[in-house]
This record gives structure tokens, sequence and C-alpha cells, in this order.
């Protein structure tokens, strides 16, 4: 019963468990909840009333100057109406789409890359993650300018190769492709999660696929990819939940008060109509009943990427 | 040796250190390191063929570190070329002006938009540190009924799309008359937030449980235990969670563009918001003016990543960092 040679901690699990006493209990307990009350206050004010409100307010008609007028489930009718959501929805979707296996894709080769580099991995690692550190508002001026069809970096750079650039900033079929490079300009933290997973597959699984004659591709595919399954999984949610609700970008480069005009229907992303209809048309109501879609969606996509994820997902501490 | 009084605090803990996917944060530094790194994948069965794919790789790599450098490069370059040139897509500034930067502090309160966003960064990230240590704190060491449930609930709350609670919440700090300052920027951090109560409680989980054994002996306090013994053995937690939301508070725009209405209280990325649709893509045309100040607004970023860089790449390694 004496400590093992480990480390004790904090966390670690011991079984053993002594009856103890309800004083005891209930003080630990009132020290606890002093230590908890930030987050409850916190939770009941800024989390469940909002929720309840929130419920409500799409019921409602609601334009902060008036009381709210109950109105049923028009603004849910609406909704399915409204062109708009139906062309923001669109556009959300194919960004998503598009975005979500480009910028996998790209992390995890980086992160295949960096995980073959040695000891220099650690000043490249550096380098893709400096942009992340750049405002989304700095960002999307960036991309007006190195996208720009005519003087932009990257048509120029097309231009070395023959390729005659599109009009990234202005032409509708190519702004969604726009925001996804920029995208991917910022995929530096994937890349380090990636790498870190990389790092902590067993070097026997490799010998072993080596001494079965794997190439690298094979044992990337057969021992890297399973192995790496739970880290991958995690970048694809949260860029998922994350490419769903994409705003200040396109919001930057696309809208506001400067620019009413060209482009902006194909960069019109949900996020971007629900923060519209609610604090440039001050519609609340149905801005809420636009924000309660946007949680079942995002609910509704996560619970399927997670019941997939339980057969092509496999976690190394499972036994 | 043991002590019971704090040994059976450990017992069967009902959350495993499974986290989210793999995002668990590792031990502190005073535990033993688990797997030291560089193992034996580099063990020395390497041909001549190797040194070849080493380099290859090396050279990917430096183009592509090109690639993803060069637009910030460029940013900077283009705030000291004039008009003309702001395009002309060089490195080097044909003619090197610093007129910009002159001409973006005359048309923009720029100074003040600094020390605007600097104030709510400040504000921001130490309010969100200390509450969330408190919380992760009373989740960490104390045991009690309903710290399971409560808990879950405390993660839950993090798959909430921030658009649900947007408008009710403006609507709060609109009912106290607060729209229009910088209040409603920081003052929610006062009650922690989800992300960085998981992140410090997996940290608090990995201190050694001596210390507070022979402070309970003590006759410790529960405050002296935490403020005294639990956060300062858990400074590079701390300091990420300081890093992650200075990050997240400075660059932030929807917010801003929610709260603030009079040019004066603006954030930097709102001012440069504001400054794209006056000089940019309002018409105007003078981009120089818009690179400047986008400068300005990234530049102190950059310097937060260099000054916390261990933390920033240890941190998102092993916490999946903030989306």
């Amino acid at each position: 019963m004496t400590a093992p040679s480990t480390l004790r901690t904090l966390g670690g699990t011991s079984r053993r468990r002594r009856p103890a006493s309800t004083t005891r209990e209930r003080r630990e307990r009132r020290t606890a909840l002093w230590f908890i009350s930030p987050w409850i206050v916190g939770f009941l004010v800024f989390t469940a009333w909002p929720i309840i409100y929130s419920l409500y307010l799409s019921f409602t008609d609601y334009d902060v100057i008036n009381d709210p007028q109950m109105v049923g489930l028009e603004n849910y009718q609406r909704v399915l109406d409204d062109p708009k959501i139906a062309l923001s929805l669109r556009n959300t979707l194919v960004y998503t789409a598009l975005q979500v296996p480009a910028y996998v894709l790209v992390a995890l080769t980086l992160a295949l890359l960096l995980n073959e580099a040695g000891r220099s991995a650690g000043f490249f690692r550096t380098a893709f993650f400096l942009p992340k550190m750049t405002p989304p508002v700095a960002a999307g001026v960036l991309l007006l300018l190195l996208f720009n069809g005519q003087y932009g970096i990257v048509n120029e750079v097309l231009g070395w190769f023959g390729i005659d650039g599109p009009a990234w900033t202005t032409d509708p079929a190519w702004i969604k492709p726009g925001l996804v490079l920029l995208s991917l300009w910022s995929v530096g933290s994937s890349v380090i999660i990636l790498l870190a997973a990389l790092r902590d597959v067993p070097t026997e699984l490799y010998d072993a696929a080596r001494v079965d004659g794997a190439g690298y591709w094979r044992r990337t595919v057969s021992v890297t990819i399973p192995m790496i399954s739970g880290a991958l999984f995690f970048v694809v949610v949260i860029n998922t939940i994350g490419a769903f609700q994409i705003f200040t970008e396109a919001y930057t480069a696309y809208f506001g008060a400067g620019s009413s005009s060209y482009s902006n229907d194909a960069a019109l992303f949900y996020v971007i109509y629900l923060f519209q209809q609610g604090f440039e048309f001050l519609e609340m109501g149905y801005a809420s009943a636009m924000a309660w879609l946007l949680f079942l969606i995002i609910m509704a996509v996560t619970a399927v990427q997670l019941v997939v994820s339980k057969r092509l997902v496999h976690y190394q501490g499972e036994r | 040796m043991t002590t019971p009084a704090v040994a059976d605090r450990s017992g069967a803990d009902e959350h495993p250190e499974e986290g989210i996917g793999a995002a668990v944060l590792g031990p502190p530094p005073q535990a033993p390191v688990l797997a030291p790194a560089g193992t034996s994948r580099e063990r020395p069965r390497r041909r001549t063929g190797r040194i070849a794919l080493r380099t290859a790789v090396v050279a990917t790599l430096v183009l592509l570190t090109v690639v993803f450098i060069y637009p910030l490069v460029w940013l900077l370059s283009a705030s000291f070329k004039p008009r003309s040139d702001v395009f002309d897509n060089r490195l080097i500034p044909k003619t090197f002006t610093v007129e910009n930067y002159l001409t973006v502090w005359q048309e923009a309160p720029i100074a003040l938009w600094l020390g605007n966003t600097l104030v709510v960064t400040a504000l921001a990230a130490v309010t969100v540190t200390l509450t969330s240590a408190l919380v992760a704190w009373g989740f960490a060491f104390y045991r009690f009924r309903g710290r399971g449930p409560l808990f879950t609930l405390v993660l839950a709350t993090m798959m909430l799309p921030g658009a649900v609670t947007l408008i009710p919440t403006f609507l709060i700090w609109n009912q106290l008359g607060l729209v229009g300052t910088n209040v409603p920027l920081w003052a929610g951090n006062l009650f922690g937030s989800a992300f960085y109560i998981f992140l410090l409680r997996q940290f608090f989980l990995g201190l050694p449980r001596d210390p507070f054994e022979a402070a309970m002996l003590d006759g410790a306090s529960s405050w002296t235990m935490f403020w005294r013994i639990a956060l300062p053995l858990c400074k590079p937690a701390i300091v990420l969670t300081f890093l992650f939301e200075a990050q997240a508070s400075w660059t932030d725009l929807m917010r801003p563009l929610i709260y603030l209405q009079d040019s004066d209280t603006f954030t930097i990325p709102r001012g440069l918001k504001a400054l794209v649709d006056q000089f940019g893509t309002g018409g105007e045309s003078q981009w120089e003016v818009v690179v400047t100040a986008g400068v300005l607004t990234t530049v102190p970023m950059i310097l937060l990543f260099f000054l916390g860089q261990r933390y920033f790449v240890d941190g998102v390694a092993t916490t999946g960092s903030k989306g």
C-alpha cells in the first residue's frame, strides 16, 4: 500500500478511499464551491440565461427599441423562405467542403515533412506558426492585396509558370478558393498538433514495418495515419466548426461601409448574414432563429463526424 | 509517510486523462518526462540515400518557409513604399519612405487605438487567467459530490457556437448601459473560460502531491495552498493561458464591431477595418495607409510570439490551441 516509485500527483488514481467524515466533506465542498463560484455565476449569466433568452427571442420580433412581440414560428418560416439564408448556407457549405480537406491535407503534409527534418524541425515549426499570430483583419487586408487579380504576388508567381491567374477577389467563382488559400496560411497550429502526435508513434512499429519490407508511402498509410488518427480527427472537428463560423477575413475584405459592391454575394457566409441581421438591421428575433439553425447544423455535423470516427479513429491508450 | 488526509483526495477520479482527442497537457516540469524526445527515430541505420532525402526535405521546407513568411515581410515592406509602388511586390522598397506612418498618424487616432487595445487585452488576459485558475483548482484539488457532472457541463459549454449567445449577451450589456465602452470586451472574462479551465485543470492534476500534504500538516489555508503553492508550480500553464487570451483579445474583430461605436474607443483591429473601408475598398485606394495600419496591428502579436515562443509552440502541441 505504500506509494509506488512513480511520482504521486493530484490527479493520480489511487483506489483506496477512506470514508470521510461528513463535516469534513461538507467543509471541502464549501471550499471547492468558493473556488468554482466565478464560473457558476458566469455560466448562469452568460451561458444559461442567453440560451434560454435566445430561444425565446427566436419566437419574437425584436428590434431592441420596442418590446419583443411574440410571432410564433414566423422567424423559422422566414429562415426557410429567405433566399439569402439558402445562399449563405450554400456559400458556407462550399467553403467548408473546400477548406477542411485542403487544410488537413496541407497540415498533415507539413507535419510529415517536419518529422523527417531532424534538428531543423524546430526552426521551421516556428516559421509555419508565425502567420497564425497575424490578426484576421490584417489577413483580410493581405487577401485583397496579395490575391489582387492584376497586381498580386499570387498571380505573378502563377505567371512564372505560364498560368493566367483568376481575379481571386472580384470573380464570384474564385472568392471562396481565395479564402481557402488564405486559411491555409494559418495552418501552423494544426501542424504543431500533428507533429506532436507523429512523435508519439512508437518507433518499434516502423521497425517492424520496415522488416516486413514496407516503403515510406506504405508505412505512412498503414502505420502513421492510423496511429495519429486521434489527432487528425481533433484537427478535422475543430476546423469544421471553425469553417462553419468563418467571419472576420471575409467580412474585412468584402463587407462594410466601403464595399457595397461587386462580389459580396459570393462571400456572404452564414455568420456574416447573421451578424448583418442582428446588428445592422436589428432583427434580433430573426437573427436568434438563425443562430439556432446554425447550432443544429454544427451539432449534426459534429455528431456525424463522431460516429464516423468511431470506426476510423484509433487511440493509442485504448486496449 | 502517506498522509491519508490528502491521499484520499486523489481517489478514483471520474475523469481519466483522455481529454478531447489527444489534447492532454503534459506533466509540469517537476514530473519526470515520460518519453524523452528523439528516442530512436534517428537510429544510425541511414544509408547514403538517407542524407539525400534529408536534404530534399529541408530544401522543400525552406521553400515553404519563404511562402509562409513572404506575406508578413511584404506587408512590412509595403508600409515603407510610396503609393505608386505598393503593388510592386518587391521585398525591398525601390523608394524608401516613412511618410505612410506620418499619414496614418494624422488620418487616424492610431496611438489611441493601440492604447485602447492594450488596455482591453491586458484586462482580458489577466482576469481570465486568474479566474480560470481559481475554478480549475476547485475542480482539480477538491472532491465533492457533483464534481463530475459539473465539470462535464464546463466542457459542454465549449461546444456551444458563439452565435447562440451573441445576441442575448449584447442585450445584457445594453441593459447595463455599457455598449459603447470597452467593458463588454473583457468583463465576461471575470468568470473564467471553459477552454482555459480545462487546460489549467489538466496541469494542476499533474502536480506532485507532497507539497500540499506538507502544507496541510502546517495548517495552511486553502487560499495559501492555491496562491503560494499551486500557482507558482503551474507557471508554464499560467503563462500559456495569458498568452492565448492576449492573442485572442488583441485580434478580435467581431465584438469590437458590435460594442464600439465611437472611433475614439476603437481597438486597433476595429480601427483597421474602418481604414479598409475608408482608404481601401471604399474607393480612395490609398492602400499604403491601410497597409501601414496593418503593420501596426500585426507587429505587437509578432512581438508577443517571440516573447512567449516556447509557451506558444509547446502549448499548442499539448492542448490544441483555442481554434
